[in-house]
């Protein structure tokens, strides 16, 4: 293969590794300065680069939250838009405009976007632009995930886009009004600061780029690098037969309305390009289940990376993918359909339907469907022994899916994220509650030649005063689906055990303000991953080394997988834990 | 009185052997180097003492840096461990804390250094505060114990929530398996480093019980194949915090010896800057696969004990803080299917190796682009076992690269470099930015066998205005072990609001922290000149979750100082000031140091009182690729060049262990310790 450069093969790859290292070190400022867990910790969070003209997207973070990918180029496309019709005051040196309207360009409240204007030779070059996720942005309930939302205002405070910093300059009336509006404020200026800063970062390390190897060079560089982006990803589609592929995901409800919400894709590969048609999908729906189409189009990217992720990150490798806009459905939400579970919940829904629909296709690059929720259990009370009260957020992993090369990870994170979770002896210093157990969930992988991971078991204890328990959650009403004749994950369970009574939300994975007392416990399994290929064709000696670890019950064994002789497990532990298995 | 010391690391392809001799006629230095015996390591350090010209009867000392527990672990030939911990907790070490190996792609797998048959659950639970919930059921641990050895498990891991808060059930759960045990191979969660997260410590834990029996059979052959040779006195272990322990006390606590090797390398270059009286650095050590980089500060290696060895594997005892980059020599270089240039991941390691290694290497990688560009010397080929031509490598890099990239073969080698200098530099740049340093303060300190020759680009390319090359870049893990000290490291969690803390509890805690560092180091008291004590905190503002790292100049240390520290160290990190959070005291760290006699690196080189003149030690001169042309380049011995001895770039320096590239422009010179200190065009501008 011969290809024609317009820069030289060096330049280009020096200038393309220069720009993802501004992006780099702009997420490495902003997490190492953060003060919220979510984006020090648990790296919610993303910075990236993009066009002065389009938005579109030049480079990202290698260290972004992975829900990011290509989203925020649409919010910057919408920043520019409205600065072109007059609505948004234009750009000047030293501006940061601040901006969490889902609707333009978003995906939920909280996730707060830093958007500054980057002049060069005193001209308008590029955008730099930051997303982090804060730990409250006001609303009806205390960090924003309400399960019972009915519009957009019961989420939390919303912002067009303002300047918040002028000329360099933080404006302290828009300032004012933010920290009126939110939960903790104290905390927040130490994330403004930071989420500034990583931006002035990016500033400082893309003018040195520009300085060394002049703008001609750079900006034709980035133009060469989206069309080598965009013919990779032509060059990776081209595995993939061309026809049409279906498949379903389905989200157990919205929250407010106990009824199953249904994602319909119809994917078609044609002339190099993959289309993505949602159009089959649910109507818009009551409660806070809806996604806006910025947050619907970039979980079909994330779960393409997920399948291809060697492609580099800019707009062009979106080039060959199609989606559609699902108008009319809760995939295209508009104003004031409620949101906060689009990032969470529904984009790894439609990420699955992307992966059901692509492993029929290119079945050795696909899992079955993992786990594919953040498991949000949020705790929030008052302490009676230290005198404050508290909102303890736990997340949860699940099992991934099979695959053809191996059975699926246990306890994987979100598809949608890289954050791990906290640990139970943190949890215990900070919060007046016990685990009496973290545990593999067992039986909980699908089976199939190649199983799913395990989810995870969960029983803590509140010891002092009185709490309510909430959730966002989903797979409670169906596994995650196994593939080419594996079988489904363990669907997600939810108990809350009140003075001996079983409790289990009438939604099944989402509820809200549930009141419980000290020694009321609430209970969390998590989904199992889909099994991938025949059970019956699993070798012999995984089925008995798993019936030896305890992965499944002898009875689930045999039913599982009906060709392998379960041997009797005769080297149980001589001691079980007292608490019954469900 | 004569005494003779020795060195000795034990790398992936060579046992490198330092050995320092001291007598009323003066002191001197001998090396060799034989190749490791992968099986048993113990062949090769024999070996590598005869090769010195000595007996072990003759050795006064011997400090052995060592990769069995590494490799171990990274092979997964481990030992049979059991697990005893608390009921409900059974799947901690499996569950992990939710993540995936690589952020985008669902595929890997992860197996627990424990399978969960042998991990088994006892009732007994402690609370954060380190209150008794559960007490501990005696008898189910003694089932429990006795299970595990019908099962055949070799090593014991008792692993208690909270054990940090209060290690009361741990330690009678110990007692209780102590009487059962056959070995001593049973590890307390809480006995290698006293902090929380459950999942790492028991963790960290179970890495000692499974390379503990490894490392203690290691440890006993290679102690008789010595006394066999009639060495009497002590064997020294290099621990990964970079200071030695006595043998018999190296394998109690054996998850610190994992990284021992790239410690070693770090703990030389802090003794040859500190020498040669520079302060701050970035250490860069190019191998064949991968590259080591960590941080020294006023002379001192950071240490961090969050280091993660694998995927699902953090090992978090206080360590060296050596960052591994996934590019070395071998890394291949490829084209993407848009027709973009590529160097690495892969890599074409050790065999086949690179194709000038002549083991049946097909494809380029950044070495054999060094041997076209003239960098690294094509006479030296030939003594391949199946040498590979020049022209052979040529004609890979035509069809693979430069024709597909419309560059010449020349063109292409020098964009392999160029292109994979730039992701390194990147790689540096986050490491070093991570830590809150620039890298434009600091000296690069370059060894390894590669480092030398990429050491003066990257440095250009990363602003920094000085690299330093050390006498003997391919024995610096040997001098890490020759000049080591005697050092133990310890970190409890405190967790309190700075304002609320104790400080009488504070004190407390460094005092009995002090009190068992130097109750190691008494094993080997006759080693040590005199003892060095650090205290630092690791500190945070409250909601936050980073911490910082902050030194306390005094144990005795007051509230109000301690907070004022904090305050100045946060802002030198990242220029905010945070006046209405609290500060949060999270860990209490001690180093207590057993400073041994110094070792003087300017004995690495014979230097000879000599002129000055570097055309003294020109061997030659060959066309080396550079900046775009091709020049004639002399060629320099680095053993003839004498203090004082200085060169402008382009130049070839060459020594057994090392070739060092000296870019156009740069400006070398030999300083008063023998170590090439080479200005870039950064350092000279400013």
């Amino acid at each position: 293969m011969t290809v024609s450069f317009a820069t030289d093969p060096l330049t280009l790859a020096v200038i393309e590794a220069g720009l993802q290292q501004v992006c780099n070190e702009m997420d490495l400022a902003f997490s190492r300065s953060a003060f919220s867990p979510v984006i020090a910790e648990a790296d919610d969070r993303s910075d990236g680069i993009y066009d002065r003209h389009t938005g579109s997207l030049i480079a990202q973070g290698e260290l972004g939250l992975p829900v990011f990918v290509g989203v925020m180029q649409a919010s910057t496309g919408e920043i520019i838009r409205l600065i072109r019709e007059g609505r948004v005051a234009a750009p000047e040196p030293g501006d940061v405009y601040i901006v969490n309207d889902p609707y333009l360009g978003g995906t939920h409240l909280m996730d707060v976007r830093f958007a500054m204007p980057f002049f060069h030779e005193g001209g308008l070059f590029c955008w730099l632009q930051n997303t982090g996720h804060w730990p409250d942005t006001g609303g009806m309930t205390p960090g924003g995930f309400s399960a019972h939302a009915t519009e957009s205002e019961q989420e939390g405070l919303r912002l067009p886009p303002v300047k918040l910093f002028k000329k360099g300059i933080l404006d302290q009336e828009i300032l004012s009004i933010i920290l009126s509006n939110i939960r903790v404020a104290d905390q927040r200026i130490g994330d403004i600061k930071a989420q500034a800063a990583a931006l002035k970062m990016g500033e400082r390390r893309l003018t040195e780029l520009l300085a060394r190897y002049g703008r001609d060079v750079v900006e034709s560089v980035i133009g060469e690098m989206r069309e080598r982006a965009s013919s990779l990803m032509r060059a990776k589609l081209a595995t993939v037969p061309d026809g049409r592929y279906e498949s379903e995901a389905s989200i157990d409800s919205d929250g407010v309305v106990n009824e199953p919400l249904r994602i319909a894709l119809t994917m078609t590969k044609a002339n190099g390009v993959l289309s993505f048609d949602f159009s089959r999908s649910s109507a818009p729906c009551r409660g806070p289940m809806n996604s806006v189409f910025a947050t619907t189009l970039s979980s079909v990217y994330l779960a393409v990376r997920h399948v291809f992720p060697d492609v580099p990150l800019n707009a062009g490798a979106f080039e060959p993918l199609r989606v559609l806009r699902p108008e009319g459905t809760f995939l295209d939400a508009r104003y004031p359909r409620p949101v906060s579970g689009c990032a969470a919940e529904v984009s790894q829904r439609i990420a699955e339907a992307v992966f059901l629909a692509l492993v029929q296709a290119v079945p050795d690059l696909v899992t079955a469907a993992p786990a594919g929720t953040s498991g949000n259990f949020a705790l929030g009370g008052f302490d009676p022994g230290k005198g404050t009260s508290y909102v303890m957020y736990q997340i949860s992993g699940g099992g991934y899916g099979g695959n053809a090369q191996h059975d699926g990870l246990t306890n994987g994170c979100s598809t949608i994220g890289i954050s791990k979770t906290t640990p139970v002896e943190v949890l215990e210093q900070y919060y007046p509650v016990l685990f009496r157990r973290f545990a593999l969930r067992e039986g909980s992988g699908g089976a199939g030649a190649h199983r799913g991971g395990f989810g995870v078991h969960y029983e803590v204890e509140l010891l002092r005063g009185e709490a309510r328990a909430s959730f966002v959650m989903d797979h409670g009403r169906f596994g995650p689906p196994g593939v080419l004749g594996g079988k489904d994950g363990a669907p997600n369970i939810v108990r809350v055990h009140r003075n001996g009574v079983v409790y289990t939300p009438e939604h099944l994975s989402k509820d809200q303000d549930i009141q419980i007392a000290a020694g009321d416990r609430v209970e969390v399994l998590t989904p199992g991953g889909g099994g991938y290929g025949d059970p019956v064709s699993r070798p012999q000696s995984l089925v008995e080394r798993d019936n030896l670890r305890g992965y499944y019950t002898q009875i689930d064994s045999r039913a599982l997988w009906p060709m392998a002789s379960v041997i009797e497990n005769t080297n149980l532990p001589p001691y079980e834990t007292k608490t019954k298995r469900p | 009185m004569s005494r003779r010391v020795a060195g000795i690391d034990v790398g992936g392809t060579f046992t490198d052997l330092l050995l320092f001799e001291e007598d009323e006629s003066g002191s001197r230095v001998r090396f060799a180097k034989v190749p490791t015996t992968t099986e048993n390591q113990a062949e090769g350090v024999l070996q590598a003492i005869h090769a010195a010209g000595v007996t072990a009867a003759g050795l006064d000392l011997v400090i052995h840096g060592t990769t069995v527990t590494t490799n171990a672990l990274l092979e997964r030939k481990l030992a049979r461990v059991g697990l005893v911990t608390t009921a409900g907790f059974r799947d901690t070490l499996e569950i992990g804390r939710r993540t995936r190996p690589r952020p985008y792609g669902l595929f890997g797998v992860f197996e627990p250094l424990v399978p969960r048959d042998l991990r088994l659950e006892v009732p007994e639970r402690m609370n954060a505060a380190g209150e008794v919930v559960t007490p501990l059921d005696e008898a189910a641990v003694e089932a429990a114990v006795r299970h595990l050895l019908e099962s055949g498990c070799e090593a014991l891991v008792i692993h208690f929530l909270h054990s940090y808060a209060n290690p009361a059930h741990e330690r009678r759960a110990g007692e209780i398996a102590a009487r059962l045990w056959p070995n001593s191979y049973v590890t307390l969660g809480h006995a290698l480093l006293s902090e929380y997260r459950e999942y790492e410590r028991g963790t960290t834990a179970s890495v000692n019980a499974a390379v503990q029996p490894v490392l203690d059979r290691y440890l006993d052959r290679l102690v008789q194949g010595l006394r066999r040779d009639g060495f009497t006195h002590e064997l020294l272990v290099m621990n990964g915090n970079g200071g030695t322990i006595a043998a018999p006390l190296a394998a109690r606590e054996a998850a610190k010896t994992v990284m021992s090797g790239p410690a070693s390398g770090v703990i030389a270059a802090a003794v040859t800057l500190t020498q040669s009286g520079v302060g701050d650095a970035v250490t860069y050590d190019m191998g064949g696969t991968s590259t080591d980089v960590a941080l020294i500060s006023g002379g001192l290696p950071e240490v961090s004990a969050e280091l993660t060895i694998d995927y699902g594997l953090p090992i978090h005892v206080p360590m060296v803080d050596v960052r591994t980059i996934g590019a070395g020599g071998g890394s291949i270089a490829w084209l993407d299917a848009a027709g973009m240039l590529r160097v690495g991941p892969n890599s074409a390691g050790s065999t086949p190796g690179p194709i000038c290694y002549g083991r049946g290497g097909t494809l380029p990688t950044i070495t054999d682009a060094n041997l076209v560009l003239g960098r690294l010397d094509a006479a030296k080929l030939m003594t391949a076992a199946n040498p590979v031509s020049v022209e052979t490598i040529r004609a890979i890099f035509e069809a693979i690269l430069a024709r597909p990239l419309g560059l010449s073969v020349d063109q292409a080698a020098a964009a392999v470099v160029a292109l994979a200098n730039i992701h390194m530099v990147g790689a540096i740049r986050m490491v070093s930015l991570s830590r809150g340093r620039d890298p434009r303060d600091l000296t690069l300190f370059a060894f390894g066998g590669a480092g030398p020759l990429h050491a003066v680009a990257l440095a250009a390319e990363l602003g920094i205005p000085e690299v330093l090359i050390p006498a003997r870049p391919g024995l610096t893990n040997a001098l890490g072990c020759l000049v080591a000290d005697l050092r133990q490291d310890f970190v409890n969690t405190v967790n309190v609001a700075l304002d609320v803390v104790e400080m009488a509890a504070v004190h407390r805690v460094l005092a009995d922290q002090v009190k068992r560092g130097v109750a190691i180091n008494a094993a080997q008291q006759g080693e040590i000149q005199f003892t060095e004590i650090r205290h630092s905190a690791d500190m945070q503002f409250r909601g936050q979750t980073h911490l910082i790292r902050v030194a306390i100049p005094d144990a005795a240390i007051g509230r109000d100082t301690l907070q004022s520290l904090f305050e100045e160290a946060y802002f030198a990190r990242f220029q905010i000031r945070m006046p209405e959070i609290r500060a949060t005291l999270v860990n209490l760290n001690t180093s207590v140091t057993g400073r041994r006699k110094p070792f003087p690196i300017s004995s690495l080189l014979e230097l000879s009182a000599n002129t000055g003149d570097a055309m003294t030690a020109r061997t030659g001169s060959r066309p080396v690729f550079a900046d775009g042309r091709w020049a004639d380049t002399p060629i320099f011995r680095r053993e003839a060049l004498s203090v004082g001895a200085a060169v402008t770039g382009p130049a070839v320096i060459e020594q057994p262990d090392a070739t060092t590239f000296v870019e156009p422009g740069a400006r070398m010179r030999v300083d008063a310790f023998g170590n090439l200190r080479i200005m870039t065009l950064a350092g000279l501008n400013q």
